[in-house]
């Protein structure tokens, strides 16, 4: 957006615009969609950044109970993030996959995306789980519930991102690379990268700053 | 097998709601029977629920919230009559556990379901118009908007009659919203709808800044936008970065009252002020998405009546935009009282009161357009100048109020409740009728009577003085908000002063009735040929009334800030161009089929009937899935088709 | 009915706080009418004379941009801002409410319990408690500590000056003076349950001697404020009568913000109700 200078004195036009580059009119649909989908990604972390927030407020509520320096085994921790960044990089390859239209590659990085993703998934359902078996489940304190709501949160999207490479895998079976299944599959990466971006910031915030307090 | 559903919820032993929902019943019966009898449904199913244009959507969210107006507008009559009735150890018509729902339901219609849903609707029908494009960026996605909205109208209004509904005030305060001080379902009732037309006010937002920011005509830089497209794209950005923030915040407050969580409760450390503060960085930006837009309206409407383009568009840009940010930098002035300390109040006050300033810009901006201009007063022009003396008196008791001692003792009282009525009426309601007004012959083909808009708007107008000026003096008397019975015989004289100013706007309201039946009975006669009935200078006049399903044959080509009266003055010549053939987006019956099933699920989550809730998240994956596996989601209009519809309404016109 | 505008309430003033706020009031407003009153005169004025009909007014349609008047826009508000603004700085830390008075009188100590739905005013110096009635010596500044026992409330009284919110498991903090004996309403301003309206009591302030004559009747009569009989107060219940308590437990009122004392059942009903209980008395 360029505000042209032309010198009429107070009457400064602020809407001329030099001849050579005008709007070119409506962006292609592949754009409109990437970008569409990027705003509501960027909505999408403006809600993490509010269970973040709680996190944050909430993370000294032990009532007594057990802390994040007790719990938290970072080992487990170490292996979602592998099991994430992983299942990150075979979606960047299937992604290029998609691009060249190679339903072989597609399918098997799919196939990993989904296998790293599962594994990560069930490597936090198991630490919840065994968090629980010990007492310190949400209900235990305002801590708990934070941490078990913002942790959860990204968990419940990889499961929304699981379910969603499923029905991607189905797509391109059923009707091949048309334009729809590859603005679609376009779509699911960024999703799918943007959560590697959330967990960073939660295994930082959460699982590193609490161990070490 | 049916939760905590029972025979209990339906309010047999409560004469009012039940003789509301008896006649609501009729109504609704006789509604639905007269259009069954008459054969409307093929046409209502493929032109107005299934359709995905934006122009039937936006309407369909403007009738939604003047439905809704008249809803809240009753619970409003009842608070202002209870207050002058119960009085000094008289207990009125209505006990406290109704009266405190009403005064819960009356805010939270209001804002979400009026104010919200008409600006939303507006801004839908008008930007793509004035963009000079066919549609919105996802048009579908546009269908499920609206109709999760109106998921969470049903809902709410569902509470009235199996039930009841949240009796915390509009926004949930925790630790009275939290289960141990309100077991029942009304905050449940809240929460639900609320979250379910949040996710469609959300997925709006994301289109309107899709499409402002990615698709205009060509020529069409930012710095050529009309006005109006710039307020909402602020409007839809603040709706980006804020409804995040509610969806987590009502999220939290589920949890503690479903899962047991900590949160907000009293115990086991949960933080009943992180809720004010999450509420409010939410509330806070909600206000301006609902002031931006009908600024927006003003400065269409001072300049097309003024005739002249409108004063200090520069200004006005960096105004709008200045206070789309500012707006997330003020939360905390609506709880000075909460004790944060002076330096956190301090800051807050002051970021308040510099919010005032781009306000302050664009009411002189407004002035100088009307400066040197030939006004012509119609019923737009009306309601704008009725804005522009009222909501400077409101944003004076704004700033007032952003001065934290001065906020010590006013806050929560009824001047409080007279500055955010008189804000929220003077500019975003004023800037609606406004807007209704203004764009209603472009909607329909025929304009409103302007003797009965005038007629509403000075009932209107007097009204809102009558009602409120009162109540600033009883705040200063000082008489709290959100009382079922008073005790204080001076300031029984300033509500029933107060009561009489609500039964003027009632009848505001009843003039307005009338308009839109006089209007349409009268539509043959009055009907707008030329599409352009005010002398507009934005490209939506540039379309007949009502546009062409395709709104533009061919895109325009701008030159310029005000397109169409450049255009006008160049001397526009309705030739016969070689024409492309286009794509439109089909209709679809995602949007509607997806709401009914978020009714389901939000019924089933609301009365904890878990099967029902796995049943209605399946039935919205199918629907997700019939749709990612449609076919066609376009069809084409070939030239020739274009060429004939053009000549046909060119014809029209001669 | 004017009158009761300017003698109750926040523009009448019965203590320096109150004072201090009611100046703020119509000082800020003075200098924002200076401003709006010519805004909404030249909005009528202009719409009036550039009516299309009056062919006397210079029609300018291309006029839409002046950098000076753009100029002046921009500094008005800016300058009343600035203004505004170095009042709101100044006096957000004059008037803080957990500032002490300026006073050479030592202050009362007064603890506040918001409770459902009345309040519990407690004397830790003295010893008593009372409900729903707040006795204080005239001139002497009070300092409260205050919390809730249940949901949020406010504790204000309009004459007196500002009001402070109570949150259960925590102390908020309030300073403010009665400098006249007199009889001043009190209330709460934030909403918290059906009983909400009777949430009223009044201030009484009298001269000092007649405040040791009522501390010492309170001694002699009433119940004990101890564990038992703030359970007891602690049930739902509305329009209480004022009355005193001859005795405090030592330190009750931390024992409240710390959530130690029993906690009242809350409007609670069944784990399954559909429909919370219909108000209380």
């Amino acid at each position: 957006m360029t505000i042209a200078i032309v010198d009429q004195g107070e009457a400064a036009d602020p809407h001329a615009r030099p001849v050579d580059r005008p709007f070119p009119g409506p962006a292609s649909k592949r754009i409109v969609v990437g970008f569409g989908f990027w705003i509501f990604l960027l909505s999408d972390f403006i809600m993490f950044s509010a269970f973040f927030a709680a996190y944050a407020v909430l993370s000294g509520e032990t009532a007594g109970g057990p802390s994040g320096k007790e719990l938290f085994d970072l080992k487990t921790v170490a292996a979602e993030t592998a099991a994430l960044l992983a299942s990150s990089f075979t979606c960047g390859m299937s992604a290029l996959a998609v691009q060249t239209r190679q339903f072989g590659k597609v399918y098997a990085a799919s196939f990993f995306t989904f296998l790293f993703g599962a594994v990560f998934l069930g490597l936090e359902i198991n630490e919840f789980a065994r968090m629980v078996a010990e007492g310190a489940g949400p209900q235990r304190s305002a801590f708990l519930s934070s941490f078990f709501s913002l942790v959860g949160l990204h968990g419940l999207h990889v499961t929304a991102g699981l379910v969603w490479l499923s029905v991607m895998m189905g797509q391109i079976a059923t009707r091949g690379f048309i334009r729809t299944t590859m603005r679609r599959f376009l779509c699911f990466a960024l999703f799918w990268h943007a959560l590697d971006i959330i967990w960073v910031a939660l295994f930082t915030v959460v699982y590193l700053m609490g161990a070490a307090k | 097998m049916l939760g905590k559903l029972d025979w209990s919820a339906i309010p047999f032993d409560e004469p009012i709601p039940l003789v509301t929902a008896v006649i609501l019943a009729v109504v609704i019966a006789g509604v639905l029977g007269w259009v069954t009898v008459k054969g409307y449904w093929p046409y209502l199913w493929r032109d107005w629920i299934t359709s995905v244009d934006h122009k039937r959507i936006g309407v369909m969210y403007m009738a939604l919230s003047l439905v809704m107006l008249i809803r809240g507008f009753s619970d409003a009559i009842m608070m202002r009559s209870q207050q002058a009735l119960a009085v000094g150890g008289a207990q009125g018509y209505l006990p406290p556990s109704h009266y405190d729902q009403i005064f819960s339901a009356h805010g939270t219609i209001m804002i979400f379901f009026v104010a919200m849903t008409f600006m939303v609707g507006l801004m839908n029908f008008v930007v793509p118009l004035q963009l000079g494009i066919r549609d919105v960026a996802f048009p579908t996605l546009n269908s499920v908007s609206l109709w999760l909205t109106a998921s969470g109208v049903l809902l709410t209004n569902m509470s009235l009659v199996i039930g009841e509904f949240a009796r915390t005030g509009w926004l949930v305060y925790p630790p009275l919203s939290e289960l141990k001080f309100s077991p029942g379902v009304g905050v449940d009732y809240y929460l639900w709808s609320i979250q379910i037309s949040g996710v469609g006010t959300l997925l709006a937002g994301v289109n309107l800044v899709t499409t402002i920011l990615k698709m205009r005509a060509p020529g069409m830089d930012l710095m050529r936008m009309p006005v109006f497209c710039w307020t909402a794209l602020a409007a839809n950005l603040l709706i980006v970065a804020a409804f995040p923030i509610l969806t987590a915040s009502l999220a939290m407050l589920l949890l503690d009252r479903y899962l047991g969580f900590h949160f907000f409760t009293n115990e086991l450390g949960g933080n009943p002020m992180m809720f004010v503060n999450l509420i409010w960085a939410w509330g806070h930006p909600e206000v301006y998405i609902l002031v931006l837009p009908a600024f927006g309206v003003f400065s269409e409407v001072t300049a097309t009546f003024s005739g002249k383009p409108l004063f200090g568009y520069r200004s006005m840009v960096m105004a709008t935009m200045a206070i789309c940010v500012l707006s997330f930098m003020v939360w905390l002035h609506h709880f000075f009282t909460m004790g944060a300390g002076a330096d956190v109040n301090a800051v807050f006050g002051v970021m308040s009161m510099i919010i005032a300033v781009p306000t302050g810009v664009k009411i002189f901006n407004w002035l100088f357009t009307l400066y040197g201009g030939r006004v012509r007063f119609h019923v737009p022009v009306l309601w704008a100048i009725g804005f522009m003396i009222t909501f400077v008196i409101g944003g004076m008791t704004g700033v007032l109020l952003a001065v934290p001692p001065a906020d010590f003792v006013l806050h929560n009282s009824l001047f409080l409740v007279a500055h955010f009525h008189n804000v929220v009426i003077g500019g975003v309601l004023f800037g609606a009728f406004a807007g209704y007004s203004y764009w209603f012959p472009k909607a329909f083909g025929f304009p409103l009577d302007e003797r009965l808009g005038k007629a509403a708007f000075w009932c209107w107008f007097i009204g809102f003085y009558v009602t409120f000026l009162p109540l600033y003096a009883v705040g200063l008397m000082g008489m709290t908000r959100r009382m079922q019975h008073t005790d204080n015989p001076l300031w029984t004289p300033w509500l029933l002063v107060s009561g009489v100013g609500a039964v003027i706007i009632m009848a505001g309201i009843g003039f307005q009735i009338a308009q839109l039946v006089v209007s349409i009975r009268n539509r043959h006669r009055t009907r707008d040929t030329t599409g352009d009935p005010w002398n507009g200078r934005t490209l939506e006049w540039s379309t007949a009334s009502p546009p062409p399903f395709y709104n533009f044959a061919s895109m325009p080509v701008v030159e310029g800030i005000d397109a169409y009266w450049t255009m006008k003055a160049r001397g526009v010549e309705r030739v016969e161009h070689e024409y492309e053939a286009i794509e439109l987006p089909r209709n679809s019956p995602t949007g509607f089929v997806t709401a009914f099933f978020a009714v389901v699920m939000g019924f089933a989550l609301i009365w904890h009937i878990w099967w029902m809730v796995i049943l209605g998240l399946l039935g919205a994956f199918v629907t997700f899935m019939v749709f990612a596996w449609r076919k066609q989601d376009e069809y084409e209009v070939s030239p020739d088709e274009l060429a004939q519809l053009e000549r046909e309404h060119a014809e029209g016109l001669a | 009915m004017l009158s009761g505008l300017t003698n109750t309430g926040v523009l009448d003033p019965q203590g320096p706080i109150a004072h201090a706020e009611r100046l703020i009031l119509l000082d800020s407003t003075a200098i924002m009418l200076a401003v709006v009153v010519p805004v909404i005169v030249a909005t009528l004025v202009f719409a009036w004379w550039f009516r299309a009909s009056n062919l006397k007014a210079t029609y300018r349609p291309n006029w839409a941009y002046s950098g000076r008047l753009e100029f002046i826009v921009w500094s008005i508000p800016a300058l009343v801002v600035l203004f505004l603004g170095g009042i709101g700085w100044v006096s957000s830390h004059d008037l803080d409410p957990g500032k002490p008075l300026e006073s050479e009188v030592a202050p009362l100590e007064v603890q506040v319990v918001s409770l459902d739905w009345k309040w519990l005013f407690i004397y830790p110096a003295q010893g008593i408690a009372s409900v729903n009635r707040l006795v204080v010596p005239a001139g002497t500044p009070i300092h409260f500590r205050l919390t809730s026992a249940t949901v949020m409330n406010s504790f204000f009284v309009p004459q007196l000056g500002s009001q402070i919110y109570t949150m259960a498991g925590m102390a908020t903090q309030l300073n403010l003076q009665a400098d006249r004996p007199g009889t001043y309403p009190g209330l709460s301003a934030q909403f918290s349950g059906d009983g909400f309206a009777d949430m009223y009591f009044d201030v009484q302030a009298m001269p000092q001697a007649a405040f040791g004559d009522w501390v010492a009747t309170a001694r002699g009569a009433g119940p004990a404020l101890d564990a038992a009989g703030y359970a007891a107060l602690a049930q739902e219940s509305s329009k209480v009568a004022p009355q005193t308590y001859r005795g405090v437990d030592p330190g009750i009122f931390d024992k409240i913000v710390g959530m130690q004392m029993p906690q009242p059942e809350g409007q609670q009903n069944a784990p399954n109700a559909t429909v919370s209980p219909r108000g209380s008395n």
